[in-house]
């Protein structure tokens, strides 16, 4: 392709949007495929074909739309006229969306989400800037919406150290936990020796509630392949991989669906826009192991052995696949790269905080009115993320605290609502960014529980090389199983405390030294929950079940249960 | 003439080869005896573990209620605790039992078997009740003083003694801190 | 090849440039333990016991994945470092079901010998006493008992690094891992299985043994290792 050849797609596309009187965006992504997407679909693809509006009616499936939790959404959009977006949609509602508002252009009374809900306004998308116009599964769609203007920027105009100088002027930070300076990265690879060069991308989330990073690929692919590509010039790679996990199928279809509509549109593959840049991707499946979100135990997996972590140094900047040069980032922080090479580096760095810069996307769930997917600008407060975009607590339940960062991350309590969040203050409260869950707890959440809960999926993903993490989560979880049984004494606590410290400071792997976030965050803030289940013998918001009793007393329980047993 | 040394000796659930091994220190006994009074243990006849002892080696696991109890109050009446030997110390091959269900224990070994124990309610009142797993002691009490072996050898256990008596923390060599 | 210099415990100290950090320590009279490192096989940094604090490092770094830099400033024996290689000893006693009462590796134990020289007289983790699958008498002459296996996979690389034949191999993760034979099957019934024995001699504890061998009775020998990739370096056996 060429840039002419672009530009004219671009604008055939345009045309095409304009021709159309109304357009009826489903939201086809996972979650609202699961509610009913596909039944919306198709009976507006049979009305319009039955009344013949082909021509002037137009269906298409986008990406993710945000709400999740209340979907199927069906967003209406006439030219010169305001988006509205109905919620809750099923085939017949649907039928009446095309009859009554489509054609004519009346808006339907029930089923609207209020146009100044709070979800939408205090956002701000970068990276899902499209997610709900386009259709994934079409080049013209994304190129009709700008894309690919920012590859071609950067091959006709830029030298490689000019990407890289870029990309650091932005201030991005890795989206997938760690925050490491996106663009030193780069530079790193770019620096690195070597004649083979590789590109990576991570799309394997697996923190329980999280799916940033299955809706970006999801919901705009060609994004992901065109900030890769843009990665793999200024670097030097010609070889990219992008690490799906099995379970995200949708996902990995459109990839694949878009890898194959790019490499004919030849803006992937050999000579991208007729230039001397080679690129290639190619999709490698993850097998559900959480571990292989970790960077270096990912590449032993691409590589196909044992998804096991390996110790830094070597740095897969210097040593990654197969012993060569490799930049692995996120599929998120790759969304970013062609909106900071399209819009500047100093756009970018304009939002966010001092140092965490630009805009991230989170999973709200738990205990929240709007679970969905949003993306706000760094240094937005919890309670604005909670309150305003999530619409608060239901069930007139309190707030309790915020887990971010998944089992990786901490618990945070009320009193920090008020902290902006970036990656500095996160970590501050004993918590990380991660790469975006953030499940929120009312009231009625026993944090022990909770603990227990993050602790038994840690213990359940550790890989077993390390023994820190291997052993250390199944000690831990063992006492927390105790306290939360009623067997455990004070000493426990203390043992708890010094075993976390212990596995944060000693495990091989983020997973490792991530892992006891969550007790200790919770120890720190919520302490007298714990001691409450020991000393008081009571779960203090009845969620566990005190059955047992420390050893000591066993002395007389046992004797009493076998009594007990004979009554009955 | 100093007062003596207050010692006590216990066997819990373990086999007494601790207690065999602390009578092969021999002709040392006879020096160790001369600052020792031996309050309790297999070795003398005293019903109830007293008051104010000084120094006390327990062999073997916590097996029982009656295990239990008895550690307590070991722990509430005397100065340094010994965990003395592996099924003190680790659990060692009482601890073997911690995989079944004690319930097919008892039957298997007491019911289904040639022998019979009284089950139920009544057993209570005879019985000590096994515990659903074996421990050993530092799980129920603090413990001052380690002395791992299956059994500890003689010398081991004379050195332990030894510096105790000269009111020193007993310091073993890595060669003497070993299991099994 | 170069010299570099490196302080370890305030000590100057010189290495081979190339060296990792464990290879300097010992050559230079620091003593650090170990448990899945062997002379000869790849280190893997997976025991942790080798951990040492290299000024300016972020984190603790394994001694025996790390290469020693001129000028780095090594401490190997901290508080804090002691009582962490305690902790994972003990961690170790109380992952699988380590009665060494009636071990065949009383006496040649690895994991025993290392408990003792840093002090470890008990564990204060509770231990799990985990179910493990029946001990496989299969082979012609080993046996593999996975209750006292520590994970260390030192017989996967010397099976995979030395032998070359890859018989072992490691199934499930976390505490449910588990040394395999071929595709999990019964080592007796073994067709890549050289019966060179290489495993068994690596094998730090009791969970690799010769059969017939009763308690305390494992010899086991493992300088060869060394030897073998020695000679292949120098291209001793080439012709």
């Amino acid at each position: 392709m060429t840039r002419e050849e672009l530009q004219a797609m671009a604008q055939k596309e345009q045309e095409k949007r304009k021709a159309f009187s109304c357009r009826l965006l489903v939201c086809y992504s996972t979650p609202c495929i699961s509610s009913g997407a596909e039944g919306v679909r198709k009976a507006l693809v049979d009305a319009v074909k039955a009344r013949n509006l082909d021509a002037e009616i137009d269906v298409t499936c986008t990406g993710c739309v945000g709400p999740c939790s209340r979907g199927p959404l069906v967003t209406v959009r006439r030219a010169g006229q305001e988006d509205v977006i109905y919620e809750n949609v099923t085939p017949e509602f649907a039928v009446q969306i095309l009859a009554k508002h489509a054609l004519g252009n009346e808006v339907l009374t029930s089923n609207v989400l209020p146009k100044d809900l709070p979800f939408f306004a205090k956002q701000l998308k970068v990276v899902l800037a499209n997610s709900a116009s386009i259709d994934p599964e079409s080049l013209e769609s994304y190129v009709g919406a700008g894309g690919y203007t920012a590859l071609l920027k950067v091959l006709e105009d830029m030298t490689p150290e000019q990407v890289v100088d870029e990309i650091k002027k932005s201030g991005l930070r890795g989206r997938g936990g760690g925050g490491f300076p996106t663009g030193l990265k780069w530079d790193l690879v770019r620096k690195a020796k070597g004649d083979k060069k590789y590109l990576v991308a991570n799309g394997d989330e697996g923190d329980p509630g999280a799916y940033m990073d299955r809706t970006t690929m999801e919901s705009d692919p060609f994004l992901v392949l065109e900030g890769m590509a843009i990665a793999a010039y200024a670097v030097g790679a010609d070889q990219g991989f992008i690490y799906v996990r099995a379970e995200y199928p949708l996902a990995a279809e459109r990839l694949r669906k878009a890898i194959k509509m790019a490499e004919k549109a030849e803006i992937l593959g050999n000579h991208i826009f007729g230039s001397n840049f080679n690129f290639h991707i190619d999709i490698r499946f993850g097998a559900g192991a959480f571990v292989c979100g970790e960077e270096t135990a990912l590449l032993t997996s691409v590589m196909g052995r044992r998804g096991q972590p390996y110790p830094r140094p070597p740095f897969p900047a210097n040593s990654g696949l197969w012993g060569c040069p490799t930049l692995i980032n996120n599929v998120e922080t790759f969304g970013n790269i062609a909106p900071i090479i399209n819009r500047g580096g100093d756009w970018y760095a304009g939002i966010g905080t001092e140092k965490s810069k630009g805009t991230k996307i989170f999973a709200l769930a738990g205990e929240i009115n709007n679970t969905g997917l949003i993306e706000v600008p760094m240094g937005i407060t919890l309670r604005e993320v909670v309150f305003d975009i999530g619409g608060g607590i239901p069930k007139g339940a309190g707030f309790k605290a915020a887990q971010t960062g998944g089992p990786s991350g901490g618990c945070i309590p009320a009193a920090y609502l008020d902290t902006p969040i970036d990656y500095e203050n996160l970590a501050a409260l004993g918590s990380i960014m991660g790469s975006g869950g953030l499940v929120i707890m009312n009231d009625r959440s026993c944090m022990v529980d909770v603990a227990r809960f993050f602790m038994d999926f840690c213990r359940d993903e550790s890989c077993g090389k390390c023994v820190p993490c291997r052993v250390g989560t199944s000690q831990m979880l063992r006492i927390l199983e105790k306290i939360c049984n009623g067997s455990a004494v004070m000493d426990d606590l203390e043992k708890l405390q010094e075993m976390g410290k212990m596995v944060q400071d000693t495990s091989l792997c983020g997973l490792g030294f991530t892992s006891p976030n969550p007790v200790l965050s919770t120890l720190r803030y919520f302490r007298e929950e714990y001691e409450a289940h020991i000393r008081e013998r009571r779960c203090p918001v009845g969620v566990c079940q005190i059955k047992e009793v420390p050893l000591a007393e066993l002395m007389k329980e046992l004797p009493r249960r076998i009594r007990e047993a004979a009554k009955s | 003439m100093a007062t003596k040394v207050r010692l006590a000796t216990v066997w819990l659930g373990g086999c007494s080869g601790c207690h065999m091994s602390l009578l092969d220190i021999d002709e040392k006994l006879i020096d160790l005896a001369e600052h020792i009074e031996l309050v309790y243990g297999p070795l003398v006849d005293a019903k109830e573990y007293p008051h104010d002892v000084d120094v006390v080696l327990v062999e073997g696991a916590l097996c029982n209620t009656e295990n239990l109890e008895l550690l307590l109050q070991i722990r509430e009446r005397t100065k340094i605790v010994i965990s003395f030997g592996d099924c003190a110390v680790t659990g060692n091959t009482p601890q073997l039992r911690n995989k079944l269900d004690i319930d097919d224990v008892l039957t298997k070994v007491y019911q289904a078997g040639p022998g019979s124990i009284p089950k139920g309610p009544e057993s209570v009142d005879i019985l000590p009740v096994l515990l659903p797993k074996v421990h050993p002691l530092h799980a129920l009490v603090p413990i001052d003083v380690y002395l791992p072996g299956c059994p500890p050898d003689p010398d081991r256990i004379y050195k332990v003694v030894a510096a105790l008596l000269a009111g020193e923390k007993p310091q073993l060599p890595a060669e003497s801190i070993t299991f099994g | 090849m170069s010299v570099i210099t490196l302080t370890i415990n305030g000590q100057e100290v010189s290495a081979l440039s190339g060296a990792t950090l464990l290879e300097a320590c010992r050559q230079n009279g620091v003593d650090l333990p170990t448990l899945c490192h062997l002379d000869g096989l790849t280190p893997i940094g997976a025991c942790r016991l080798c951990l040492v604090q290299v000024e300016g490092a972020r984190r603790l770094m394994p001694a025996c994945t790390t290469e020693a830099q001129d000028g780095m400033v090594v401490q190997t024996h901290t508080e804090s470092l002691k009582e962490y290689r305690k902790m994972i000893l003990e961690m170790l006693l109380s992952e699988r079901n380590h009665i060494c009462s009636v071990c065949v590796a009383n006496g040649s134990c690895e994991l025993r010998a290392r408990c003792a020289e840093l002090g470890v007289d008990h564990t204060r983790f509770e231990y799990r006493c985990p179910d493990m699958p029946a001990i496989d008498l299969t082979h012609e002459r080993n046996g593999l008992d996975h209750n006292r296996c520590i994970s260390c996979t030192r017989c996967i690389r010397a099976c995979d690094q030395i032998e070359g034949a890859h018989t072992l191999d490691m199934q499930g993760r976390g505490v449910d891992s588990r040394i395999i034979i071929d595709m999990h099957q019964k080592w007796g019934g073994s067709t890549t299985c050289t019966k060179c024995g290489k495993c068994v001699n690596v094998c730090p504890t009791g969970t690799l043994f010769w059969k017939g061998s009763t308690v305390a009775e494992m010899e086991k020998d493992v300088g060869f290792v060394r030897w073998i990739k020695e000679g292949r370096e120098k291209k001793q056996w080439s012709l």
